[in-house]
């Protein structure tokens, strides 16, 4: 039944193809500079996951100076983080993205020598700083105030008490949100085909066009997002219980 | 050398022209996905929570299926297969109602099995003890609370909804954000086009979260 769809027979042979004139190698991987499906395919992830790796990491900086801000008690810098998460999650990634790719160098002189794939890691980036924010706030938030009060009164500066006293805790706690952030940031780079970055959703429907056997791309493109987000749960696990304090907040239900 | 924004051409022909059309398909796109996503999504909460191992397997792989895919995947899968399925190509607008209804329906029943949850059991147990079926307990009972408990979520999720609308763009739908980029195309100006359709995107979603958050703390004084 599997093997058969809608009459047109499955053929996982086409990963072992290449787009030059229907060349198939025995080995799945081309010679002389030829690639096959599965070799683009890899290629491909590797981009997505380079894209997305990149701009989560842009998203915890930004996002959790941002969230930082947000709680301060200078009311200037709050509403410069309140302006900044409303900016940024009020717009489409997608058209997010058209004003990093399409826009800003043209805007912004210095970003005309800018690779392209710069342009997507700053859209996806800041796009999730904004989430991320919302995330770094909430869990400094939950933190009970005599937290901060105790800090301040013993005499240790603002920066002080966030570096020693607030944000060990407060990162700790979002944690298992971030997580889903990062598994987020996975998914959100397949907008990246709409700029034409070599990524996985891009070879999906580049293959797709070239090979018309598109359930099996699908199928394994579908399945590398899968395990992509499978392991990055795995990894915050891991993180979550290497940084974990007995006794302290989430440590309990940390299992 | 900076480039300079010339935003003159906007006029109430290109509004007319290119932008309307694609912003009726966007939020009916959003309001279908909506009606449909929320109904089938309580379906899917309830079979989640019915106990029966079949009814929750099979919604529990549905949602974690669906989730755990780019949405830009999920509207290009239904896009290839629904044709092969029904043996004829359906039109863009229609393939991307049904993507997002489904699709949606994941994300929904989430939101609604943590409203059905914050519904203390007592009041399931009181409505057996009146003689109220199973359907009729959460009909009148059980439903009508999870639903406004979770109002604020349901819409936040919508608005999101609506932004990944511009994600129909993967397989060519007219959209609202497709009018700008057509727009931007015939008046060959498509930098001016991307910012006023930023801007125009921010001002819904920004207007619609702000009513959400007033709606949230309006519920919160009621509670």
């Amino acid at each position: 039944m599997f093997g058969n769809w809608f009459g047109s027979k499955w053929d996982w042979q086409i990963f072992c193809k290449s787009n030059l004139e229907d060349t198939r190698y025995p080995g799945c991987f081309g010679a002389d500079g030829d690639i096959t499906y599965l070799q683009w395919m890899i290629s491909a992830w590797g981009w997505t996951l380079s894209v997305a790796l990149l701009g989560l990491l842009l998203a915890l900086v930004a996002g959790s100076l941002v969230g930082v801000a947000r709680t301060v008690p200078n009311r200037a810098l709050r509403l410069f983080g309140e302006a900044w998460t409303e900016l940024f999650r009020n717009v489409p990634l997608l058209v997010q993205l058209f004003l990093w790719y399409f826009v800003a160098p043209k805007a912004i002189p210095g970003l005309q020598a800018v690779p392209s794939i710069v342009l997507v890691v700053c859209a996806l980036g800041f796009f999730t700083s904004a989430r991320v924010a919302e995330q770094v706030k909430a869990g400094i938030e939950t933190l009970p105030t005599g937290q901060r009060n105790a800090g301040l009164a013993m005499g240790l500066t603002l920066s002080q008490t966030y570096r020693h006293v607030l944000l060990p805790v407060a990162f700790r706690i979002v944690i298992p949100p971030l997580t889903s952030e990062a598994m987020g940031i996975i998914k959100n780079s397949s907008v990246a085909f709409a700029v034409s970055i070599s990524e996985l959703t891009m070879f999906a429907m580049q293959a797709q066009e070239e090979t018309s056997h598109g359930v099996e791309i699908y199928l394994a493109v579908t399945g590398l997002y899968f395990v992509s987000s499978i392991v990055v749960s795995r990894v915050a696990v891991l993180i979550e219980r290497l940084v974990r304090v007995p006794g302290v907040a989430g440590a309990e239900a940390g299992r | 050398m900076m480039a300079t924004f010339d935003f003159s051409f906007f006029d109430a022909h290109l509004v007319s022209a290119f932008i309307l059309k694609g912003l009726w398909f966007s939020l009916g796109l959003t309001i279908i996905a909506m009606v449909g996503g929320i109904a089938l999504g309580t379906v899917l909460a309830l079979m989640r929570l019915s106990g029966r191992r079949p009814l929750v397997l099979l919604a529990a792989v549905y949602v974690d299926t669906l989730r755990s895919i780019p949405l830009v995947m999920v509207i290009l899968w239904f896009f290839l297969l629904i044709p092969m399925l029904i043996g004829r190509p359906l039109g863009t607008e229609l393939s991307a109602a049904i993507t997002f209804t489904l699709f949606e329906a994941a994300y929904y029943s989430e939101i609604m099995r943590a409203g059905i949850q914050s519904v203390p059991r007592g009041q399931m147990n009181a409505g057996y003890a009146v003689g109220m079926t199973y359907a009729q307990c959460m009909q009148l009972v059980v439903l009508p609370q999870a639903f406004r408990n979770m109002l604020p979520v349901l819409l936040t999720q919508t608005i999101i909804l609506f932004q990944d609308t511009s994600l129909v763009y993967a397989i060519g739908a007219y959209d609202l954000l497709k009018g700008f980029v057509s727009a931007g195309q015939n008046y060959n100006r498509p930098m001016e086009t991307y910012i006023v359709a930023a801007a125009v995107y921010f001002v819904i979603c920004f207007s619609l979260s702000m009513m959400v958050r007033r709606l949230r703390k309006r519920i919160q004084i009621i509670r």
